[in-house]
C-alpha cells in the first residue's frame, strides 16, 4: 500500500515535473479531483459547461466514493476531493497537518434518501414516521400491519405480511446520510447499530450500490429499501412520506429538501459542516444531507487555484440552476452567501 | 579427439543464445514469482494492525461491525468456501457432459459452432452476470426453484427457511454457470488430446460407445482435475456477481436460501469507503486469507493431480 502510494506519488511527480514548462504557457492545467459517487452528474455537467465559458478550466473528476475522495485529498494526490457527508475533525487534522494547509469544506447541492418500498396492491405513498422506520431497521417491527405503521396510514389496509429488509451493502454516503438520521431519531439505534458509512445492519440483506438496493426491493414482495431521491424519481419507484419533528408526513422533493437547509441556516457553524437530518421547521423532509467539495485554503500551483476559485464561484452562483434537471435541490441563498465567502477566502500562493 | 565429439561442438555452439534466452526466461518467472511475494508481504505488513488485536481470533469470529471496530473473517470465509464448492459441484458433471457431447458425441460440422457458444459465456462480464442474476434469475429461484426445494427437500436443513430469491443458492448456481465454460472447454481439449488409436482399440475388443468413452475419460481424468481446479480458482476471487446476488449479510446460516458474503465482495463493498485504520488493516487481512485460501485449495488440487496422474 506504502509503497505503491508512493510509486504513484513519484509518478505524478514526475510527470508534473515534465509538463512544468506547458502548464506555465497554458494557464490552468490539468485539475483532478476525485470522490463522491452521488453528485456526480451534476459536477460532470458543470466541468462540462464551465469549460464552454472558461477554455483554460480542464477538470477531470473520478467517482471513486467520498471515502476515497476524503483519502486522496489528505494525501494530497488530487486537486480536491468530493464528499456526501463532512470530515470529521480527526480527518480534517490529520489532512491539515499533512499538508501544512487548511482543509475547506464548500457545499454544492442538497441530496437525500427516500424509503422506497413493494407492497403489492399499494399504489400510493404510504407514510411512516421516525419510530416506524428505525423499528423496521432494528428489526423491532416485523410485519407490515403493525400498529406502529397502520395507525399513521388510517386509509390503506397495509398487510400481514413480513417486512423484507434490504440496505446498502457497500459503504456509501447515502448509509451515512441514512444511519445519521436514524441516530438521531433513535436512541436504541446509536447505541446499538451507530452512525457510518458502513454499519452492522442487525437484519435484512445488502445490495451493492443504488441498483443492487433497487433490484432487490424491486424482485422481492413486502421489502423496503433506502436509496438517494435522485434514484427512485429516475425508475418511477414508490417511496413513503416521512415524519418530519412538526409530526408532518412530507415528501421528498427538491421543496422539502432546500426547506429542511434553509430552516437549520441560522444553526450553520462557520465551516459550513452541517447535518441536516431531522431538520426542524414546517415542510422539511427529515432525511437529506449537503454534499461537499473538499478543498485547500492555500492554493501553491496559481493556475489551479484561480481556475478553481473561479470554478466554484461559478458553480455556487449560474452553476445552481443546473441542479433542479438533474434532481438535486440547490441550496438556499444564505448557505450560497456564506460558501462563496468561504470560496473568496481562498488564498493563492 | 575433441574435433570428433560432435555432442559437444553442438553445445558449445549453442551456449551463447542459449544463456541469454535462459536468463530472460528467469527473469520473466522471478518477476511473476516475485510479485506474488511481494503482494503476501505487503498484505500481511499492511495488515499488522488488524492481526496484532484479533490475533488468530480474526478467523473464527464471526462479528463484523465497521462502527464497534469490532471484525472476524469466518462468515466471509464460509461464503466464499460454500459457494465455490457448490458451483464447482454443480458445474462439474454439466461441464463433462458437454465435453463429451462436444468431442464424442457431435458432428465435426456443429462442432465448432457450439463451442464457440460456451466459450461466449466465459468472455461475458461478471457484471452483467450481476444484473442478470438479481433481475432475473433471483426473481425465477423465488418463485420457482425455491419453492420446489423447500416443498420436497425441505426436511433438509439446507433448504429451509424464509425464500428470498436471492443468497448463497443463487450465488452458488450463477457462478456454477460462470465456470463452466472453463472446466468444459479444458475438459474437451483433454478428451481430443486422447490418440485415437486407443478409441479405435477399445471398440475392436467389442466395447460399447459408452465403455469407450468411459475409458477416454478415466485416462482424462487429470486434465478434468486440472480444469476444475481453474473453474474453482475463478469461483473463489469472481466479486461483482457475487455480490449482487448473495445478499451481502455476514452471517452463517444452515439454510442455502439465506444472505451469505464472501471474502472477495467485502473488500470491494468496503475498502473505498472504510474510514478506520483497523478497518482498512481488517479487509487487508481478509485479502491475505483469501490469498492463504487460494494457495491453499490450489495445493490440495496439486497434490490431488499428482497422485490421480501417477496412478494413471
Amino acid at each position: 500500500m506504502k509503497l505503491l502510494t508512493v510509486l504513484l506519488l513519484s509518478l505524478t511527480l514526475l510527470s508534473c515535473g515534465d509538463k512544468k514548462d506547458v502548464s506555465v504557457s497554458k494557464p490552468g492545467g490539468q485539475i483532478n479531483g476525485a470522490g463522491a459517487t452521488f453528485p456526480y452528474p451534476i459536477y460532470s455537467k458543470w466541468f462540462n459547461e464551465y469549460a464552454k465559458i472558461n477554455k483554460d478550466a480542464k477538470i477531470n473528476y473520478q467517482s471513486i466514493g467520498s471515502g476515497g475522495g476524503i483519502k486522496q485529498i489528505t494525501e494530497g494526490t488530487v486537486d480536491f476531493g468530493a464528499s456526501d457527508s463532512p470530515m470529521n475533525d480527526e480527518d480534517i487534522s490529520k489532512a491539515n497537518s499533512k499538508n501544512n494547509n487548511k482543509i475547506l469544506h464548500i457545499p454544492t447541492v442538497i441530496g437525500s434518501v427516500v424509503l422506497t418500498y413493494n407492497i403489492p396492491g399499494i399504489d400510493k405513498n404510504i407514510n411512516l414516521s421516525s419510530e416506524a422506520i428505525s423499528g423496521i431497521y432494528l428489526g423491532k417491527i416485523k410485519k407490515w400491519n403493525d400498529p406502529i405503521i397502520q395507525k399513521e396510514n388510517p386509509d390503506t389496509k397495509l398487510p400481514d405480511k413480513e417486512i423484507i429488509v434490504a440496505y446498502r451493502t457497500d459503504g456509501s454516503g447515502t448509509t451515512f446520510v441514512f444511519t445519521d438520521y436514524l441516530g438521531k431519531v433513535s436512541d436504541e439505534w446509536k447505541t446499538k447499530v451507530g452512525v457510518a458509512k458502513d454499519v452492522k445492519f442487525p437484519i435484512g440483506q445488502g445490495g451493492k450500490g443504488n441498483e443492487g438496493v433497487t433490484g432487490l426491493v424491486k424482485q422481492l414482495e413486502y421489502s423496503v429499501g433506502y436509496v438517494e431521491l435522485i434514484y427512485a424519481l429516475q425508475n418511477n419507484l414508490k417511496y413513503a412520506n416521512v415524519k418530519n419533528t412538526e409530526g408532518e408526513f412530507v415528501s421528498p422533493n427538491l421543496e422539502s429538501l432546500t426547506k429542511a437547509a434553509e430552516q437549520s441556516v441560522n444553526e450553520i457553524p462557520a465551516d459550513l459542516r452541517q447535518s441536516i437530518t431531522n431538520a426542524k421547521g414546517k415542510g422539511s423532509y427529515p432525511i437529506s444531507s449537503y454534499t461537499y467539495i473538499l478543498i485547500y485554503e492555500n492554493q501553491k500551483d496559481a493556475n489551479k487555484g484561480k481556475v478553481m476559485k473561479e470554478f466554484l464561484q461559478w458553480a455556487l452562483g449560474d452553476g445552481e440552476k443546473f441542479a433542479k434537471d438533474l434532481g438535486y435541490a440547490p441550496l438556499p441563498d444564505a448557505v450560497v452567501q456564506k460558501a462563496k465567502s468561504i470560496v473568496t477566502g481562498i488564498k493563492i500562493q | 579427439m575433441n574435433t570428433l565429439d560432435p555432442g559437444k561442438e553442438i553445445k558449445s555452439r549453442k551456449k551463447a543464445g542459449d544463456i541469454i534466452f535462459e536468463n530472460i526466461t528467469l527473469l520473466f518467472a522471478l518477476i511473476l514469482v516475485g510479485l506474488v511475494v511481494y503482494i503476501a508481504i505487503e498484505m500481511f505488513l499492511d495488515s499488522s494492525e488488524s492481526r496484532s488485536k484479533f490475533g488468530f481470533g480474526f478467523i473464527f469470529s464471526q462479528n463484523w461491525d465497521p462502527v464497534k471496530e469490532d471484525f472476524g473473517a469466518l462468515p466471509f470465509i464460509f461464503g466464499t468456501i460454500v459457494s465455490s464448492l457448490l458451483a464447482l459441484l454443480i458445474s462439474l458433471p454439466v461441464s463433462i457432459g458437454v465435453a463429451v457431447f462436444l468431442s464424442e458425441i457431435i458432428h465435426k460440422s456443429l462442432r465448432t459452432s457450439i463451442s464457440f457458444l460456451i466459450e461466449i459465456l466465459a468472455a461475458i462480464p461478471s457484471i452483467i452476470y450481476g444484473f442478470w442474476g438479481i433481475f432475473v434469475f433471483a426473481p425465477f429461484m423465488r418463485s420457482t426453484v425455491q419453492p420446489f426445494l423447500s416443498t420436497y427437500f425441505g426436511f433438509l436443513p439446507f433448504f429451509k427457511g424464509q425464500i428470498y430469491g436471492t443468497g448463497l443458492l443463487t450465488a452458488s448456481i450463477i457462478l456454477a454457470i460462470m465456470i463452466t465454460p472453463i472446466i468444459s472447454s479444458i475438459t474437451r481439449d483433454v478428451l481430443k488430446a486422447i490418440p485415437v488409436s486407443q478409441r479405435e482399440a477399445a471398440y475392436a475388443l467389442g466395447a460399447t460407445k459408452w465403455e469407450a468413452i468411459k475409458m477416454a475419460l478415466l485416462n482424462a481424468r487429470s486434465g478434468i482435475l486440472g480444469g476444475s481446479v481453474l473453474g474453482l480458482g475463478r469461483a473463489i476471487g469472481e466479486t461483482m456477481a457475487v455480490t449482487m446476488v448473495i445478499g451481502n449479510k455476514a452471517q452463517i446460516k444452515d439454510s442455502l436460501f439465506e444472505p451469505a458474503y464472501s471474502m472477495a465482495s467485502v473488500i470491494a463493498n468496503e475498502f473505498a469507503e472504510a474510514s478506520g485504520s483497523l478497518h482498512i488493516s481488517s479487509l487487508i487481512e481478509i485479502g491475505l486469507i483469501l490469498f492463504g485460501v487460494t494457495f491453499i485449495i490450489n495445493s490440495l488440487a496439486r497434490i490431488l493431480i499428482y497422485s490421480v496422474t501417477r496412478k494413471a
